[in-house]
């Protein structure tokens, strides 16, 4: 479903992305994880038609998004690390809006819209301002508008951050409902390695821009003797800040991603 | 088509549930039009150029649609802020669309607003000479609401932060505003006054309702409105290309 090859970005004089290569197949829940800048929002951007890579090739179901970017756009779903609501309007009316922006059909639209508030439990704040939601409630709104048009793929970048277990739990729950009957294949980022062993049926690890781990979590954790995810993360990428700070190249990045936003 | 319909709807919606900020916006003009028109009123009359209101609500009218359409394009800013624009601008559809969607609505928002003070001046005093005249003068409103619905757009997109908003205030909408001709006649200013104002696209707004709303006498008019009506159309084109330019340039 998602083919990379050699795919390179560089921004100047940093490589964000350097020579990554994998497959996500049809249905699979695929984690991406990594360091803070270690290329993961890049590579996202450059999937989702958003940035041009510098070199290498992607294909999301049998598409080019660089060059087919409305065809690419149509076939997955997006959730981005930062809210994307408009808070003026209803929770009903901003599915409303991104169905008619989907080319969903109203019919369709209108069964479509009020199964995925049910399956998020918002139907009964579906009249309500988005800007009176409570922070997990916008961020069920975001993946159920994410699911909204029947994409191939949702990507999830950190969709999780700021919740509590109990939201996080749930939000995951009905994530996975959802890759199963529909056969969506989902592609995400977090921090919370927890989630990624539980969730993610393959995990690729990337830092400096480089892919330096990819397989199921358990192989992860055989082949860096740890016996939980998180553990094998620290192993295979450092104890962070302070490889990080040593080495000028990467706080320079760090620096650059920062900006970029 | 959908997609322009939902994208002006929503502008809409945005404005008809602020009721706090729509009454709030009528304040400046309300303010303009009783304490200039009822205290510089005397001294117009003095001088030979008979009622101050009249000539003032066509002013007051245009002001009101020019903060109001600059606002709605530069909506756009706070959709950075809040994120909204990316839902928009990832979505499968030509960005061409998007922009217009958008700036059409502004561009509807700000004639709503503008009807709203028409309805104001008229309390105030303000009387149309002919009836038939009255939808040419609404013309020239929804011409200006375009136009700078437009150009709200184009430099929404240019900008990146808050921070820009304030200059563009003050360096542009503000002179824009005071060198229209809206409380003062241009007819009579000096040369300096006069090749400067000649730049200004409001000027050519505010001339136009001026000459279908008034009496010859009333009116001080300075192009007519055959010559506002066509260079307010350029300026249309010319900023709506600006706009849906910087638009389709800007980065996520």
């Amino acid at each position: 479903m998602i083919q990379v090859e050699h795919l390179t970005r560089v921004f100047g004089e940093f490589t964000a992305v350097h020579n990554v290569s994998f497959e996500v197949g049809k249905g699979e829940i695929f984690a991406f994880l990594g360091p803070n800048g270690a290329g993961k929002t890049t590579t996202i951007k450059m999937l989702t038609t958003l940035l041009q890579p510098t070199s290498g090739k992607i294909w999301l179901d049998g598409l080019d998004p660089t060059v087919e970017k409305h065809k690419t756009r149509q076939s997955f779903g997006i959730v981005f690390q930062d809210p994307s609501l408009d808070g003026d309007m209803t929770g009903y009316e901003n599915l409303e809006l991104h169905a008619v922006l989907y080319h969903v059909p109203k019919k369709v639209a209108k069964e479509r819209i009020e199964t995925l508030m049910k399956l998020f439990e918002l139907w009964d704040k579906r009249d309500v301002q988005v800007k009176k939601y409570s922070g997990g409630m916008k961020r069920r709104l975001e993946i159920a508008r994410g699911f909204l048009h029947t994409p191939k793929i949702l990507f999830l970048d950190e969709p999780t951050l700021g919740l509590d277990p109990q939201s996080r739990n749930q939000l995951w729950a009905q994530v996975k409902q959802l890759n199963e009957k529909e056969q969506v294949t989902v592609f995400l980022t977090t921090h919370y390695m927890d989630e990624a062993d539980r969730v993610a049926h393959r995990i690729a690890i990337i830092d400096h821009g480089k892919i330096v781990e990819i397989g199921t979590p358990a192989q992860i954790k055989e082949r860096t003797n740890a016996t939980t995810l998180e553990e094998a993360f620290l192993t295979l990428t450092g104890s962070g800040i302070r490889d990080e700070s040593a080495d000028p190249a990467a706080a320079m990045r760090q620096f650059a991603q920062m900006w970029k936003r | 088509m959908g997609v322009i319909y939902i994208l002006w709807l929503r502008e809409l919606k945005r404005y008809s549930r602020s009721r706090a900020q729509m009454i709030a916006s009528l304040g400046q003009p309300l303010l303009y039009l009783l304490a200039l028109g009822f205290g510089l009123g005397p001294v117009y009359r003095q001088a030979g150029h008979g009622s101050y209101i009249q000539f003032l609500a066509p002013g007051v009218i245009g002001m009101t649609v020019l903060f109001s359409a600059i606002f709605s394009g530069m909506g756009l800013l706070w959709d950075r802020q809040f994120g909204f624009l990316k839902e928009t601008l990832v979505a499968p559809v030509p960005r061409l669309i998007i922009m217009a969607g958008r700036t059409l609505g502004g561009a509807t928002v700000a004639i709503c607003q503008g009807l709203l003070v028409t309805i104001v001046s008229v309390l105030a005093g303000f009387r149309p000479v002919s009836l038939a005249m009255v939808p040419v003068g609404l013309a020239f409103m929804v011409m200006i609401a375009i136009v700078f619905a437009a150009l709200g757009t184009a430099i929404g997109s240019a900008l990146k932060d808050m921070q820009g908003f304030q200059m563009t205030m003050n360096f542009l909408v503000m002179p824009i505003f005071f060198l229209s001709g809206a409380l003062f006649p241009l007819t009579t200013v000096g040369k300096v006054l006069h090749w400067i104002t000649i730049f200004d696209p409001l000027a050519y707004g505010i001339d136009g309702m001026r000459s279908t709303l008034l009496s010859a006498a009333q009116s001080q008019v300075r192009f007519g409105p055959v010559v506002d009506g066509a260079v307010l159309v350029g300026v249309a084109l010319l900023f709506l290309s600006l706009g849906a330019y910087s638009f389709s340039k800007i980065e996520i």
